[in-house]
């Protein structure tokens, strides 16, 4: 018999509804393997007595004959970005160390209000910033994947999702959240063989949600295939009238439109994202995923968006501009970490304390952001990244008068081993290559398992969609995964 | 208009001062620019801050409308452009009282432009020298928190119920050359945002504040390098500020000296001004468009609801009142100076009107010359103001109303307002009570003139002789005699007659 932990968000759903286990027993599977996984290092913080309490919820209402709320009996993990009411929330950094907000962030807040229930806090790069989960000030996870051929190295889940990622590639949870600034759902999702998608830029609220970069911020579902992402999505989006960038608009039916069906559809590949020294099993596999979406009925057009290599800097200007900024409110003031030795002034406190409490990429950006900013460079690096923005907004928008979405691999590599690129943060920034243009231009992306490198490990491709059209995103992902049959699971070594 | 004439001789003669005033108004709001929280003034230290204002992680402002709106409207009472457009950035600096590490405001696209108000340099008549004074922006940001440095030995405390509220920046053109301008154009935008609603323009209360930026040069020369004194706060200081900074720098100059743009404090108890920090020290405040808020996008209706909601502004209110009503321009100009007073005076004149049954401009010049005479007067004696006056618009109304019909003499009605000062009793009933209507009953009149008459021969032998001076004795006599309440003009007349005999 399949294991409880084996199953997806839907088919947990809806066995919980057939009375096939009770939410208490899915609850329980998950618990255990979440306290059993401590060698992976997914979670900062556990939190077995809320998913017990929303099981036993779905099940008290169950036993009254009562219908059962979307997401009844689904316990799921929660990226430590989000602000949980009691719950200690962190960022992953020494900063907010113990911090137990009083508030709960709308995204968590419509889960929670769906039924679901919290196994955990799940770790990430510290304050979002990374591509491998080796920023936590506690500690990098480490993905429940390996090379094959007896190659033991500990290997990156990606980042910084990279405990939401890691945990449902390890069966620890069947779906978690996660937060995509410049790539942060998507890149650990294809790093780990999962799904994961990030909407337009608006759909999901911002409240509560510790802030990187707010144009760029935007929460998402990551799960293990495409159908149980449109069923959380479902559950995260909505306006809310606390953020003023999100938008006012009715939440789709994405789960019961979905169709991998693409006949219709125009498919375009870009050609600016053949870059040189991109390795040749992420080529091949990009064509593979050209030739499942043309099986799936789609046409295949070649498009260009001209400004993609100008992507990757602008993203390194705007986010560490805005990070720069938001950052600024740990200051050893009102909350978090206070470093003040007898006899210092306040200048001394917002140095002691921000030294000790950002680790060394926090500060790396919160520099650059400065600098970009400063009187003098402005309008050289802020003001000139803001007008390449629009640029490559509107090369998407070129783009999509010639076809409804785009195909192009997630990532430029499979997972790397964990220090192979921390010492150079150039290296690591090179990873979000892929996964910018689409978060500099608002525009929803998903990315999906498509198969395997020679070393075994999972390579994603990515959907890109026009705004709004996370449905069409979700069609092409389903149609991929139909024909990938990605089937491939780490196996148990922790 | 004119140009000023105020010099300040320095050794090398004379020097003009050149002065533009940054005025911080507090919107008139009951919850913060980008929270809800209230806004009171005086309220317990921290008692009045949301999670946005304390900058809690994950927190994000989003715009209240009413105050963009009072922005718009004061934007409009001063004649400005209004920008459909606008947004908003961050000016990032660390302090303890900014708990997001920077401040809200508006550098780039502000949300009004270009406008101007008018002021009067003369007293005695508003139109005799008019001068315009040009409005560069208001913008609209978050005031910061404050620190508290006398509650604990070592340490500062921060109280936080200021921060996030939303403030006007008004930003004047360096149009003032004297003292006297600065002054009359703070008193004049103060007025205008009292009329419009947007500000209490309570200056020691610290919703209306002025950063006083001023140079000097020699008449006709470029314009010099400035200082701003930051944060002055009464009419008064600011004219103190302009003169005392003007004077200092033409000291600087004259010794051979350079005026440093630098940000200065100006000290009430010395009389001086002191360096706050230099251009050198000045922050970076790395300002960059708010990524937390979309652009403020205002439509017509918007726009055409905030037109509309406009009351009479003072300039109008005084042509008014001296056209339509037959005031005096000095009267005109001392009602409207002041939002309050133009509301009393205009309770007063409906209801005087109403119950006279007689046009405003019938019962104008009177109700007008008692509020600013007799009300005014014992308000100054009792130390109240029109807020707290012991007599309301109707009850004035009232007294001026039995003044009007005969029912009271001038010394008479002055007594009865006195009684309404201290029982705050209506005119009408007082004067039941106490009997003090006047007498036109000319028997009753008649018997006392002859009474008066017969006791002081001697002055009636006088008066007779040629001493027609004595008819104010006997005035006197008879008034006091009928303990003022017979009609002056029934008792002048009737006296006449018995004294030519």
């Amino acid at each position: 018999m399949t294991e409880i932990t084996d199953l997806g968000v839907a088919a947990l759903r809806d066995g919980v509804r057939a009375g096939t286990f009770s939410a208490r027993e899915v609850a329980d599977a998950f618990i255990v393997k979440v306290s059993k996984a401590k060698a992976l290092n997914a979670f900062i913080v556990e939190t077995p007595e809320h998913a017990l309490a929303a099981a036993a919820a779905a099940d008290e209402a169950l036993a009254r004959g009562e219908a059962l709320k979307p997401l009844a009996g689904v316990p799921i993990g929660m990226k430590d970005l989000f602000a949980t009411k009691g719950v200690q929330t962190t960022a992953a950094s020494h900063m907010l160390e113990g911090f137990k907000p009083v508030y709960e962030s709308t995204v968590s807040q419509k889960l929670w209000d769906a039924g679901a229930g919290m196994l955990g806090k799940l770790n990430l790069d510290q304050f979002a910033m990374g591509s491998s989960n080796e920023t936590s000030y506690f500690g990098n996870v480490i993905s429940p994947w390996r090379r094959g051929g007896g190659d033991n190295a500990p290997l990156a889940p990606g980042g910084s999702s990279g405990g939401s990622s890691a945990a449902i590639s390890a069966r620890l949870v069947p779906g978690a959240t996660g937060t995509d600034t410049g790539g942060s759902i998507r890149q650990p999702a294809a790093f780990t063989g999962i799904s994961g998608i990030k909407p337009t830029y608006g759909r999901c609220s911002r409240w509560g949600v510790v802030a990187f970069a707010s144009s760029l911020d935007q929460a998402g579902p990551m799960a293990r295939d495409v159908k149980d992402c449109a069923i959380l999505l479902e559950n995260m989006v909505g306006f809310d009238p606390k953020d003023s960038t999100s938008l006012n608009l009715p939440v789709p039916k994405w789960e019961e439109l979905l169709s991998g069906d693409l006949k219709g559809k125009k498919i375009g590949i870009p050609k600016e994202y053949r870059l040189d020294g991109t390795p040749e099993e992420i080529l091949k596999l990009w064509d593979q995923g050209i030739a499942w979406v043309k099986d799936a009925g789609a046409e295949v057009v070649e498009v260009s968006l001209p400004h993609t290599k100008y992507a990757l800097p602008t993203y390194y200007i705007i986010a560490p501009a805005e990070a720069s900024s938001n950052l600024a409110r740990y200051d050893g003031v009102r909350y978090g970490l206070r470093e003040l030795a007898d006899g210092q002034n306040l200048q001394e406190m917002y140095a002691a304390t921000r030294a000790a409490g950002f680790g060394p990429e926090v500060q790396r950006r919160i520099l650059i952001g400065t600098y970009v900013l400063s009187a003098g460079f402005y309008d050289a690096y802020f003001t000139q990244a803001s007008k390449v923005r629009t640029l490559i907004a509107q090369d998407f928008e070129n783009a999509f008068t010639l076809c409804d979405l785009l195909l192009t691999p997630t990532a430029p590599s499979a997972a790397f081993a964990l220090g192979e690129k921390s010492a150079d943060p150039l290296a690591m920034y090179l990873n979000d290559v892929f996964t910018v243009p689409a978060s500099l231009a608002g525009l929803p992306a998903m990315s999906v398992p498509a198969g395997l490198d020679s070393a075994g490990l999972p390579l994603g491709l990515q959907i890109i969609g026009k705004p709004l059209d996370e449905q069409g995103v979700l069609g092409a992902g389903l149609a991929i995964e139909q024909r990938a049959g990605f089937t491939a699971r780490p196996e148990q070594w922790w | 208009m004119s140009e000023s004439t105020y010099r300040i001789q320095g050794e090398t003669g004379e020097w003009e001062v050149v002065i533009g005033l940054e005025v911080h108004a507090q919107v008139t709001s009951n919850a913060k620019l980008f929270s809800g929280a209230a806004t009171a003034f005086g309220a317990e230290p921290n008692s009045q801050v949301s999670l946005i204002d304390a900058a809690m992680p994950g927190m994000l402002p989003t715009p209240n409308q009413e105050c963009i709106r009072q922005a718009v409207r004061t934007g409009m009472a001063i004649g400005a452009v209004i920008n459909k457009w606008s947004r908003f950035d961050r000016k990032n600096y660390f302090y303890a009282d900014l708990p997001q590490g920077y401040q809200i405001s508006q550098l780039f696209h502000p949300l009004v432009g270009e406008g101007q108000i008018e002021i009067s340099l003369d007293d005695k008549d508003p139109e005799a020298n008019v001068k315009t004074i040009g409005i560069e922006r208001i913008h609209v940001e978050q005031d910061a928190g404050k620190l508290m440095h006398d509650q604990h030995p070592t340490r500062s405390y921060v109280d936080l119920n200021r921060a996030g509220v939303a403030l006007m920046e008004i930003v004047s053109k360096p149009d003032m050359r004297s003292p006297q301008e600065a002054g009359a154009y703070l008193s004049k935008l103060r007025a205008i945002l009292r009329y419009v609603g947007s500000c209490d323009g309570n200056m020691d209360q610290g919703s209306m504040r002025a950063d006083v930026n001023v140079s000097v040069r020699k008449p006709g020369a470029e314009f010099g390098t400035r200082t701003e004194t930051k944060n002055v706060n009464s009419v008064r200081f600011v004219m103190q500020t302009v003169e005392i900074e003007a004077r200092r720098q033409v000291e600087v100059l004259e010794a051979g000296g350079k005026i440093v743009q630098e940000t200065r404090l100006f000290d009430p108890d010395k009389g001086e001004t002191r360096s706050m920090r230099s251009k050198e020290d000045a922050h970076d405040y790395r300002y960059f468009p708010d990524p937390d808020l979309l652009p403020l996008e205002l439509d017509d209706a918007f726009l055409e609801e905030c037109r509309a909601s406009l009351p009479e502004l003072p300039d109008a209110k005084r042509r008014r009142y001296e056209q339509a009503l037959g005031l005096s321009a000095y009267n005109a100009a001392t009602l409207t100076a002041d939002a309050d007073t133009a509301r009393w005076f205009e309770a007063l004149l409906a209801e005087g009107a109403r119950i006279q049954k007689k046009g405003e401009q019938e019962v104008a010049r009177a109700s007008a010359n008692w509020l600013l005479s007799d009300l005014y007067g014992a308000l100054n004696r009792l130390n109240k103001d029109l807020d707290t006056s012991p007599v309301s618009p109707e009850q004035g109304a009232e007294l001026l109303a039995l003044a009007a019909d005969g029912t009271l003499s001038g010394p008479l009605a002055k007594q009865v307002f006195e009684i309404m000062l201290e029982t705050g009793d209506a005119a009408g009933k007082i004067v039941e009570e106490r009997g003090l209507k006047q007498t036109s009953d000319t028997g009753a009149i008649e018997a006392v003139i002859a009474e008066i008459l017969a006791k002081n021969p001697g002055q009636l032998e006088q008066y007779r002789g040629g001493k027609e001076a004595l008819f104010g004795f006997f005035v006197g006599q008879t008034m006091k005699a009928m303990a003022g309440k017979a009609n002056p003009a029934v008792v002048n007349e009737l006296l006449k007659k018995a004294l030519a005999g």
